[in-house]
């Protein structure tokens, strides 16, 4: 067993700095990589891209960052529900990359299997697709865009061994998966650290060897964004 | 006049058994109460579910289990949870069977807009571009005008567009049109709507051919 288990996130960030590129896992704010956000925000790093679906809300998940003014450039598919973001993109202070959501995930894995660029059909005939080269495959038209360049991808998954095993839970798998060995280096919090050997090898979702450091998040919030509910009978 | 129910209630007339369907955000989400209960389907939320169910019980929230629109959500037996590349390698690969979504703007020839409105709102696609750039059976769901009474059904989209040439059917609150190379076929008017009327605030090139009867809901 090779061992990827780090004691913290201090030592689970290292070698992080300024302008580097990073992604983020996550839908809304569910599955997102919270304790490394919060170190993140600690480390008041500046000039980041960051990939990520989403840029959080005002005083959550990303909007944290955005807050203190560390990202550069935004590269997301959905940015609808943090006013901060629109204000510093409007204003031009935060570059901003929209591109759809499965270009966003192919993309992510494109990196993690090797892959230099991809051609889907998303987005040709609209303005994603400018500047891009396009070619026609059985009759339909596909744009060509490349894997994505990153330098740490931060990853939640629910549970973790020490080998870099990981099992995602419900919805809060999203992208997380996609970015695992994307990066050059994966780092990843779980909820639950298990014991080597305590996870089925039937029911792991990603094998440690696209993990350089596993630890175990010192807390989580799990926010809810939309509460949505029914009255029992 | 349909509200949004009504459009809701016409549309689920058009998920058949079998089908797995991704619902957008808005309308097409309150397709799902309407679907008859005596037919199969399972609905896909491109964040990573297919077996979509109804809003959990106070209490029963969880965090980890929400559809597209950030809502949470319970599944139904038989459910499933993916990655997002996989969540699209349905929809991109045709194995989504019906996908309805709302516009802004949908023109004569099926182009769609729905994500930007210029120096005003910027949210982003999320997963519309790549569900219309993909999906063969594609039905929107909106209002055929604007607040202001101007025409939303238009001969070539204003806004920033979506997908090209890939709406196939249009319920709105006045009708059921289809999008056919001539331009938008009448299909159906909403109850207490006129042909007139439905001409009136149709922008884009409309085809009535014969008599077009009113919707059943």
């Amino acid at each position: 067993m090779i061992n990827k288990k780090v004691e913290n996130v201090t030592e689970a960030l290292k070698g992080v700095s300024d302008n580097m590129t990073f992604m983020f896992g996550g839908f809304g704010l569910s599955g997102i990589p919270e304790n490394a956000i919060a170190q993140l925000v600690k480390l008041n790093l500046k000039g980041l891209t960051c990939i990520s679906n989403n840029a959080g809300v005002d005083d959550f998940g990303l909007g944290l960052l955005l807050q203190q003014k560390q990202i550069k450039k935004m590269v997301s598919s959905y940015v609808g529900e943090n006013d901060e973001f629109e204000r510093q993109m409007l204003s031009g202070e935060l570059d901003v990359e929209l591109i759809p959501q499965g270009t966003l995930a192919e993309r992510c894995r494109a990196a993690q299997a090797g892959f230099p660029a991809i051609y889907t059909p998303a987005g040709y005939g609209t303005e994603v697709a400018e500047g891009k080269e396009t070619r026609e495959f059985d009759g339909k038209m596909h744009v060509l865009e490349y894997a994505f360049k990153a330098d740490f991808a931060f990853i939640k998954a629910w549970k973790g061994d020490a080998a870099g095993n990981l099992i995602f839970k419900g919805t809060a798998r999203n992208f997380n998966p996609n970015m695992c060995g994307a990066a050059k280096v994966t780092v990843v919090e779980v909820e639950e650290l298990v014991p080597v050997g305590e996870l089925d090898p039937n029911q792991i979702h990603i094998p440690g060897i696209f993990v350089q450091r596993i630890f175990k998040g010192a807390h989580f919030e799990k926010r809810i964004e939309q509460r949505t509910v029914r009255k029992r009978a | 006049m349909l509200d949004k129910n009504g459009i809701a209630k016409r549309i689920a007339q058009e998920v058949k058994d079998g089908y797995y369907v991704n619902l957008g955000i808005g309308i097409p989400t309150l397709v799902a109460n309407f679907v008859r209960d005596d037919i199969e389907v399972e609905f896909q939320s491109e964040n990573g579910v297919l077996g979509m169910g109804p809003f959990p019980f106070e209490g029963d929230e969880d965090a980890d289990i929400i559809n597209a629109g950030k809502q949470t959500i319970t599944t139904l037996p038989g459910a499933s949870f993916f990655d997002s590349a996989m969540s699209f390698s349905m929809i991109r690969g045709k194995h989504v069977d019906l996908t309805i979504l709302g516009a802004m703007e949908v023109s004569e020839n099926g182009d769609i807009a729905n994500w930007k409105i210029p120096g005003k709102m910027v949210k982003g696609m999320g997963g519309a571009m790549d569900l219309v750039a993909s999906a063969e059976n594609i039905i929107v769901a909106m209002m055929h005008t604007n607040r202001a009474g101007a025409s939303k059904l238009l001969k070539k989209c204003s806004l920033p567009l979506t997908g090209v040439a890939c709406v196939k059917k249009i319920v709105t609150n006045m009708a059921v049109l289809e999008v056919t190379p001539k331009g938008f076929k009448l299909l159906e008017r909403a109850p207490g709507v006129s042909v007139e009327a439905i001409k009136n605030a149709t922008e884009g090139e409309l085809i009535i051919d014969g008599d077009i009867p009113e919707m059943k809901i």
